[in-house]
Parts: C-alpha cells; structure tokens; sequence
C-alpha cells in the first residue's frame, strides 16, 4: 500500500485492506488528538480547500481537521471568488492551487471533476464530492463510526432508509459494503429504489440484500437514513404519498434492538424527529465529528506524514 | 462446387475490406463509423441478417478500395464483438484479424451523463470508459463513473 501522494477520488478504488487501514489509522488518531498530539503533525504544511459549490460540514470538517494538525488552509468556498466565473477552467484552476498548496481538496458540481483535477496535478487530490457521483471521505466516516460502535463491520445487520435511487452518500456507502460479510436492508419507495446493478453486484459478492418500502426497523444494528428529496419526484402527489412513511420518531423506533445507532450523512429535514436526538440510538452528530479524525488520517496519508 | 448461399448474396470484392460476423442489425452503424454514405464513389455491398453458424444471423459489409484504421477497428469492437476484418488483395484474403474490445475505451465513447467533466468542452479531457462486462457489454464511464449499455457508435 502506498500513500505517499496518493489521491482519494471514490470508493470504489479502495480495496478492503486499505479501507480497514484508514479505520485503523483514524482510531489512532481519535487517541493522539484527545492526547493533544497531533498539533505540529502538519506544520508548515499547506491545505488548498476548492470549494466550487457551497459545503459546510465537509469544508469545515477538513478545515478543522487541518487546524488540528496544526497546518493551513487556504482556497474559496463558493464560485463566485474563484477564477470560475472568468472562464478558467477546473484543471487551470487546480494546476495553479497544486503550486501553492500541500495537498488539494475539491468539491465541484461537475461529476468526474475531482479524477480529472487528480491526473493533472502531482500533489494529492482528495475529492470532498463530485455532483451526485462520490464523496468518498463521507464513507470512510461512516465505516469508522459504525467500526467505532461495534469494534467491527462483518456479520451486521444493516438498513438504508430513503432515496436509495439518486443518493450519493448511500451508493457510496454500498459500494464499499460489498466488500464485508454484511446483511443489508434496502428500505424505500418503490420509485427510489437501489439501482438493480447495485443489488446485483452485492449479491454477485455474497451479500444477503433484501429490498422492501416497509419501514420495519426492529433487527437491525445500523439505520441508516438519508432524504427523500421532493425534486426526484415528476409528480407532487406522489411525493406527498410517501414522504411520511420513512420519517423515524418515537413509534417508529419502539422496539428496535437495545445497541442500535441511528445514522445520518445531514443535513436532515423531516426523516428523523429531533425527539430522537437525545436518545442513546442517536449517532447522527457523533458520526459528522468523526469526519475530524478520519479526514485528520487521509491529510496525514496522502502527504506521507507518519503517526 | 456449389456456391455457398452466402456468397452468392454478396459478390467478391478484388481489393479492399470485408467486415464479416458484424452483431446482425449493426451493419449500417458500421458503416457511419466508416463514414460511408452519401458521396462515397467506391463500391460497398451490405448483407444483413445473413444465416451464421455461430451466432445465429450476422451482418456483412464489404467495401472496395478502402483500408480500415484501427480506431475504426475498437469503434466497431464496442458495437459488434466478435466482427472479423479481412484485407482483401486481388481477391485473396491477406490479412484476417478479429476485433478486440481493450480494457480501456479512450476517446470513443460519447459519456451520455450531460454533467460528466469529459463533456465539458473546454476541459482538457477525453472520454474513457472501462469495460465491465464484455457480453452484453456494460462500460463505466472512468470520470463520473455512470454505467451505459447496449448501443454505442
């Protein structure tokens, strides 16, 4: 496994072994943080944050995450500073940030920008989310706070709630599950379903899927819940038809398992009542400051900075 | 010796090159990837739906005068797979070649994703697609990583 340099583009890049490291690596870095250790990790090391389209928690995340490290950051956060709105293209503009910076982080509306920014530039390019394609940090995040509650991720009992059709964060999610002996529910609307390769690909692996628009929660160690976004659906009616069967409150988490965690990639609308948030099963803000660590291990990663 | 019923449908050409074994209905799409059609003064003889033995109705295109590049060689594997090339000189068959389909399809494939970057004209790129699965074939565009089947020309 090489680091060193490496860039962080999609999941789907990672072998098990490598996605096992970075877990393990990020727990190791959780300890030298609550140590205070970490601070001079990245001295005088620069961080190029490309925020073509506006983020708050991935851009804060890795901002603080580089804070902690104790080097800087520089870059935009919204288009309308960066050379974009003069016609400069995504390539020039990251040629020119690789002559400034350490390591470069990208989050562009346009899908395959971040691999195209990676062959053009040779310091390390982590992509904080390209359109509706990847945003790998976002899984190894949450591979590390399902790792962190269970001290594992082989033999659980998994189920992703919501747009499981168009959403990034659970198809990223599942591509990287295929490579663990996991159980997994998909649980939506009809209309918003797994793609039918996804679940062809999970079974091809071994992997028990079952798919239902039944919101039945009970067995499961992971809930997963993402948005049903209102603009996927032609027809309104049918939006409002269904928009309330996958929302998680009080009755619709009575009796699931005593050491269930409740998930969530946020921002949240109406798919899980803030009633839930101070109960034990509530994982969702736990799982975004574990972005901290995790992005803490790839900045040290890539830029060949032992830990 | 009886004719085979194949030749007799389509004449022997003295010098250029048959495309034999084309997936049968994709004769045409062969063709435009030739650049075969209105103004062109040699002659081209087409079959389709031709009887084949081994894939069950197959499509043949021959064209006189005319060699074939090999872009428009891994153009014709992505639409038909098991197409065979065959250099005519003065009637004899000097060089038989099948297309092979490579791992990597560049600068071919139009990604059909309209927010992919390789279709953003002033961005240094060119499509690549990776092939996933080889019958039926599935490509996976390498930049926004959108999966495409069926017909590509």
């Amino acid at each position: 496994m090489r680091w060193n340099k490496k860039h962080i583009i999609s999941i789907r890049d990672f072998s098990r072994e490598e996605i096992d490291f970075v877990l393990k690596k990020s727990r190791d870095m959780e300890k030298k943080l609550k140590l205070g250790k970490t601070s001079s990790l990245m001295k005088d090391k620069i961080l190029a944050n490309l925020f073509f389209e506006p983020s708050t928690r991935t851009r804060m995340s890795f901002e603080a995450a580089m804070k902690k490290l104790g080097g800087v950051t520089i870059g935009f956060d919204y288009p309308g500073i960066s050379s974009e709105v003069k016609g400069e293209t995504i390539v020039d503009t990251v040629k020119i940030a690789a002559g400034y910076a350490d390591v470069i982080v990208i989050r562009h509306p346009i899908e395959g920008s971040a691999r195209l920014a990676s062959e053009n530039v040779d310091v390390p390019v982590i992509n904080g989310g390209d359109g509706s394609n990847q945003h790998p940090t976002q899984t190894l995040l949450d591979l590390y706070t399902i790792k962190k509650e269970f001290k594992r991720i082989d033999g659980l009992n998994i189920c992703v709630i919501g747009d499981l059709k168009y959403g990034r964060t659970v198809h990223s999610l599942t591509n990287a599950l295929e490579n663990y002996n996991v159980n997994l529910c998909f649980i939506s609307p009809w209309e918003l379903r797994m793609p039918r390769r996804m679940v062809k690909g999970l079974e091809a692996k071994g992997i028990k899927v079952r798919e239902t628009t039944k919101l039945n929660i009970k067995n499961f160690d992971v809930i997963y819940v993402t948005r049903i976004q209102k603009e996927r659906f032609p027809d309104p009616q049918e939006y409002e038809r269904v928009k309330d069967a996958y929302i998680l409150n009080m009755d619709a988490i009575e009796g699931i398992k005593n050491e269930a965690i409740i998930m969530h990639p946020l921002p949240r609308v109406t798919e899980i009542s803030t009633d839930i948030d101070n109960t034990k099963y509530a994982h969702y803000f736990e799982q975004a400051r574990n972005g901290i660590p995790v992005r803490m291990t790839l900045l040290c990663l890539v830029c060949g900075v032992k830990f | 010796m009886p004719l085979r019923e194949e030749t007799l449908k389509i004449k022997p050409i003295r010098n250029g090159v048959v495309i034999d074994h084309i997936t049968h209905g994709k004769a045409l799409e062969v063709l435009r990837i030739l650049g075969i059609g209105e103004g062109y003064t040699d002659e081209v003889s087409l079959a389709m739906n031709i009887h084949s033995k081994r894939l069950g109705k197959k499509d043949i295109v021959k064209v006189e005068n005319r060699d074939i590049k090999s872009d428009e060689i891994n153009k014709i594997a992505i639409i038909a797979p098991n197409a065979t090339i065959n250099r005519i000189r003065n009637y004899k068959v000097v060089k038989k070649e099948k297309v092979a389909l490579p791992n990597e399809i560049i600068g071919i494939v139009t990604c059909p994703n309209p927010q992919c970057i390789s279709n953003k004209e002033r961005e240094p790129v060119k499509s690549v697609f990776i092939v996933v699965q080889r019958d039926p074939l599935i490509l996976r565009c390498k930049y926004c990583e959108r999966e495409v089947k069926g017909s590509f020309g």
